[in-house]
Formats: structure tokens, C-alpha cells, sequence
């Protein structure tokens, strides 16, 4: 077989390993809830008939692991489950499936998150290229100090301070990123610029820092001072000789920092009011409604999980010395 | 040195000694070195330190004293205003400082110690322990940590100890992988095996032998792991599910007070009240930042070619 596949068949094998236990680890959440928690669900006045049918709906007359088997094979078929809110002691059921209040917000964070990657990631590249292009410059020591002290910033900080100035002081966008599915694309965007916006301003500062960082130590290699010496322009250097071996950094990069998007995302969601998944985590978490909080963080755990699988399998892809084995 | 030889005596040479610097000299020499922005971190991270202290003496109310005029404008006698349910948002502030901060050292401390010791322990074992703790670590990293530590509140219910044990442990693994990663090139070095072969206890041989050559870099990720899990803390306040009321805290001041922001065109202060905790953590971090910064550039031994 050839290496460069069998490294990516191991990988791949390691992801879904990764997977399965991830997702035994959410699963365990509800093995950990202290106590009878159908009490918790129905409330203090729940009846014992009440209580049993709710135990035997969750099957907690069952044995661990065939409920995992249960949970995990749902859920690979859109079953996640049934919200706890939603019920009372009297036994009336107006709980909702939590695929369906995932369904609509995931799509919703899917487009938010897209939108910040499309603004972020051109922008980020080309500043981290530059500033390590012109190592130690005014540029490279403005962009550096301005990058370190977003990141040192909390993505709320960020966020009111853009609302403070571009929805308070001078309304340009709107402060409340209230979308649903009727929304049109153009008033969705402008909607959403708030949010999407701050979202840049905290990813590049991270995708800035680390391609520069990558850049950097690729021209330091002994093979560009051979290129350099042997008399190639700079623009000689750069494409033909740096440029395909940066491919695998950035490709990390892009994906790692997509991933790091997926976390941002909670914290901003909530700021904007934006219906998107990590709002409804956040609730779901205060209201102590396992089923959704386990059906939001699998969607978590995967997206972060597949995005930095794929960063794996690109560097390897692009990889010049693993494609030309001895 | 001394060249000229018919000055020359053993005595002068030997007396000719340099004094050896104690650790309080050396310190105040590197300061004296030390970039502007270290200088300024340094007295950014003096000055909180001082006001988390000694806050039931700066602040001019209590932590959760309530007066009856909910959102007061700045005055003089609420400097920064009141806030929802009329608590002087100035000594919240204070208070945020012992409580926010206090609650972020203790997180840091807890992780480092967890991460710290399996880390020593898998790089001087190796083997199945090494295997075990190395791969548990993985799978703990594979999920983003403020969504496993949402899962863990869910369940454990948010209370500081839990907030402090969870944040503490998801962030051990990072300490857990320097740790290793560090000493394991320390721990094949001959005066390890000396000290081995001379009877130590492992519990010596961490502490004597191991810990004081992989210093630098922890300490330099004590700085960065301080303000990740600060910056957690602060997000989780922020949320609704980190610190619980009334107890004062910067993250969750922050969400209270958010609403003032729509008033801003009317009153640039009420719509700055919001920024000032969220101002205290990004100060905080940005301090913190610029000290390690110039703490691992000093350590390291790189000098940038200008």
C-alpha cells in the first residue's frame, strides 16, 4: 500500500476511535446525575407511576451498556432524544425531540460560522505571510502587539465594544441578531455582521500569529538559504521554493483555528442573542436538560474532532517528502 | 583576568573573586533590564494583587450591599454607578478582583499540581502508565474544553468547588503534555541515573533532580494557562453558569449591566459601566501576557538579529 494512504487510514482509524470514546463520555452524563433524576425532570409533586414511566422511557430499567448501543445507534439515525423541559408531574407530555431544536440553530451556526471563515481566513494568510516576510518591520512589531492584545481580549469584550460603537453610539448594524428561517441572505448578513465580526477580530489574531509563526520557520530551513544563495529572486524563494511545503502549516492552521471557531461561537451566540446551537447549550446547560446538552456537545465534539482530522490529512496530502518515499 | 605578569600574586587572583549575586541582586538586575511592557505588566499584576488583598478596605460598600436606587448614574457617591438591583458596581469591581482572580489562581494552582505530578510520573515510569495517561489525555483534548466543562456543569451543577475541580482538570492535560514532553529529556541525563543508583526516593529525584531544570517552561505555561482558564472562568460567569450571584465577579457583571449599552447616545457613561469589568480581564490578561512574554524571551535565550 502506499504510505501516504496508510498514514491517512491510520489517522482516519484514529479519529473514529477518538469518536467512540468522546461519545461514551457524553453519553456517561446522564449516568452521572446524582440521584433519581425523574424526580428532577417532573418536579416535587411527580407520582410514582409517573415517575417509573419516565425512568422505563429513558430506559434506566436497563443495563449501561445496551442503553449506549441504544443512544449511540439513535443517534446515528437523527435520534437524539427528548428534551426534559417540557413535562410536569401530571404526567402531560409537551416535550420536544431534540433534533428538532437542533435542526434549525445548527444551520444557523453553520452560516454564521462560514461567514467569519470567509472574512477571516484571506485576511489572516495574507497578514501572517507579510509580517513574516518583513520580519521585525514596524508592520510585523504593529500587527504582533495589536494580534496579542485581541487574543488577551475576552470574545465579549470584543463584542460589546463593537456594539458600543457600531450599534450605540452610531447605529450601523443592529445589535440583536434575531434570524429565523425566513430570513432573505442580504438582510441575514446584515444581521449577522456583528457577530461574524467579532468572530474575525478574535480568529485572526490567532490565524495571524500562528501562520506568521509557520512562515517564519519554514525560511529559516537550510534548504531556502540554498535556494537563496544559489541566486533565485525573493519571489523565486516564495513560490517555487517555500510555498508548497506552507501548504501543510496553513492547511493545520485554517482548520485548527476553524475549530477553535466552534468554542468562540458559544460565547458570541450569546452576546448577539443569535439562535444558533451554542445558545441552546448555554440554556440547556442552566436548565440542566441533559438530552440537549448531550446532543449539542456531540455536534461540538464532531465538528472539532472532523476539522482537525482533516488538518491532519491535508498536511499529510501536501506533504512533499512523504509523497516521494525512498 | 589579569595580563600583567610581574604584578602577578596567587593571592591577588584568588582574592579577585567575583561576588556571587543573591537571587534578590539578580532579580533587580534583570528588572532593570526589562522592557517597558514587562514593567508595565509587572505593576498591573502588583496592583490587582494589592486590591484583591486588601479589598474590604478599598471598597467604599460591601460586596453585595443593595440601596434602593437601582442603575444610579456615576455620582460622587457611587463612582461607577449602581447596578440592576442597586450593588455600588466600584467595590464589585474590588470585590471582582479577590473573587474573580482568586478563584483563577486557585484553578491554575489545582491544574498544575494534577498535571504537573502525572506528568513527572509518566516521563520517569514510561510503560503502561506513561501509555495510560497519555492517551486518556488525548481523548480529553479531542473535545474543546469550554464544551466539556458545559457537559460537566450540567451535571455537577454550578458551585465554585466544581467550577474550580472541572476547569482544573480539563486544563491539567496541557500542563500534563509540557510536563512530560520536558522532562522526559531531563530524566535520561546521567545525574538522574546518579541519583537513582544512590537510593533516592522518586519522590526526591522529582522534586531535586527533575523540577528545577524543567522550571522555565512551566512557569513561562503557569503565566498562559492562567489567563486561558481566567478568560474560561470569566466566559462561563458570562454565560450564567461559572460564579453564582451575589458573589461579585467581573463575567457575570459584565452580562448584568450589559443592557446599559442601549443608552450610550444619551450617557457615554452608563454605556461605558459594561466595558469596566470586561476592561478588568482583558488588563488582567494583557499584563499577564507581556510578563511571560518577556519571561520566556529572557529564558530562552533567543536574542532577535536586528
Amino acid at each position: 500500500m502506499h504510505p501516504v494512504l496508510k498514514t491517512i487510514l491510520e489517522r482516519i482509524a484514529l479519529g473514529v476511535a477518538t469518536l467512540f470514546v468522546v461519545s461514551l463520555v457524553i453519553f456517561s452524563a446522564i449516568e452521572l446525575l446524582p440521584g433519581d433524576f425523574s424526580q428532577v425532570i417532573l418536579g416535587q409533586a411527580a407520582t410514582q407511576a409517573n415517575m417509573a414511566a419516565i425512568s422505563k422511557e429513558l430506559g434506566l430499567d436497563q443495563p449501561p451498556h445496551l442503553r449506549y448501543i441504544q443512544w449511540i445507534a439513535g443517534a446515528v439515525q437523527g435520534d437524539l432524544g427528548t428534551s426534559f423541559s417540557g413535562r410536569n408531574a401530571s404526567g402531560v407530555d409537551r416535550s420536544r425531540e431534540v433534533v428538532d431544536l437542533i435542526a434549525p440553530r445548527l444551520s444557523n451556526t453553520l452560516f454564521l460560522a462560514s461567514m467569519t471563515a470567509i472574512i477571516a481566513v484571506p485576511i489572516s494568510l495574507i497578514l501572517g505571510v507579510t509580517s513574516a516576510l518583513y520580519r521585525n518591520s514596524i508592520y510585523d512589531r504593529s500587527v504582533n502587539t495589536a494580534t496579542l492584545t485581541t487574543i488577551s481580549f475576552p470574545e465579549f469584550f470584543v463584542a460589546y465594544i463593537l456594539i458600543l460603537t457600531l450599534s450605540s453610539l452610531w447605529p450601523i448594524f443592529p445589535s440583536l441578531a434575531n434570524v429565523d428561517a425566513d430570513t432573505v441572505l442580504s438582510e441575514r448578513i446584515y444581521k449577522s455582521a456583528l457577530p461574524a465580526l467579532t468572530l474575525t477580530l478574535v480568529i485572526v489574531a490567532h490565524m495571524m500569529r500562528m501562520t506568521r509563526a509557520a512562515i517564519i520557520n519554514l525560511l529559516a530551513s537550510p534548504y531556502i538559504q540554498m535556494a537563496r544563495l544559489s541566486g533565485a529572486s525573493q519571489s523565486e524563494v516564495i513560490i517555487k521554493h517555500a510555498l508548497p511545503n506552507a501548504w501543510a502549516p496553513i492547511a493545520t492552521v485554517i482548520a485548527f483555528n476553524l475549530a477553535y471557531l466552534v468554542v468562540g461561537v458559544v460565547v458570541v451566540e450569546v452576546v448577539f442573542v443569535y439562535p444558533g446551537v451554542g445558545q441552546l447549550m448555554v440554556d440547556a446547560v442552566s436548565t440542566r436538560d441533559i438530552p440537549v446538552v448531550q446532543g449539542c456537545a456531540l455536534i461540538f465534539a464532531i465538528t472539532y474532532i472532523l476539522l482537525n482530522l482533516l488538518a491532519d490529512i491535508i498536511g499529510i496530502i501536501t506533504n512533499p517528502r512523504l509523497l516521494h518515499p525512498k | 583576568m589579569k595580563n600583567d605578569n610581574e604584578k602577578y600574586s596567587a593571592l591577588g587572583e584568588v582574592g579577585d573573586f567575583q561576588q556571587k549575586r543573591t537571587r534578590w541582586a539578580r532579580i533587580r538586575l534583570d528588572l532593570a533590564k526589562s522592557p517597558l511592557t514587562a514593567r508595565f505588566g509587572l505593576l498591573v499584576i502588583l496592583i490587582y494583587g494589592f486590591v484583591a488583598l486588601f479589598a474590604p478596605f478599598i471598597a467604599p460598600y460591601g460586596e453585595a450591599e443593595v440601596f434602593p436606587i437601582p442603575y444610579a448614574p456615576w455620582s460622587s457617591e457611587f463612582v461607577f454607578g449602581t447596578d440592576q438591583i442597586g450593588r455600588d458596581i466600584f467595590s464589585r469591581l474590588i470585590y471582582g478582583a479577590r473573587n474573580t482572580v482568586g478563584i483563577a489562581v486557585a484553578t491554575t494552582a489545582l491544574a498544575f499540581i494534577i498535571g504537573g505530578i502525572l506528568g513527572l510520573a509518566a516521563a520517569i515510569a514510561r510503560g503502561w502508565l506513561d501509555q495510560l495517561l497519555s492517551r486518556t489525555v488525548d481523548v480529553l483534548m479531542a473535545i474543546p474544553s469550554l464544551i466539556f466543562a458545559l457537559v460537566l456543569l450540567s451535571i455537577f451543577g454550578s458551585t465554585v468547588t466544581n467550577l474550580i475541580i472541572i476547569i482544573a482538570v480539563l486544563d491539567s492535560t496541557r500542563v500534563f503534555r509540557l510536563t512530560r514532553a520536558v522532562s522526559i529529556n531531563v530524566v535520561v541525563m546521567d545525574y538522574v541515573e546518579a541519583a537513582r543508583l544512590r537510593g533516592e526516593g522518586l519522590i526526591w529525584i522529582m522534586r531535586r533532580e527533575i523540577l528545577p531544570n524543567i522550571m522555565p517552561p512551566l512557569i513561562a505555561e503557569f503565566g498562559l494557562r492562567f489567563c486561558f482558564v481566567f478568560l474560561t472562568i470569566a466566559a462561563l460567569s458570562f454565560l450564567g453558569v461559572g460564579i453564582q450571584p451575589p458573589t461579585a465577579d467581573w463575567g457575570s457583571m459584565v452580562r448584568e449591566n450589559a443592557s446599559l449599552i442601549q443608552f450610550a447616545q444619551y450617557d457615554i457613561k452608563a454605556g461605558l459601566t459594561p466595558l469596566l469589568p470586561a476592561s478588568a480581564i482583558a488588563l488582567l490578561t494583557v499584563a499577564v501576557n507581556f510578563v511571560v512574554d518577556w519571561f520566556l524571551h529572557k529564558t530562552s535565550g533567543i536574542r532577535d538579529e536586528e
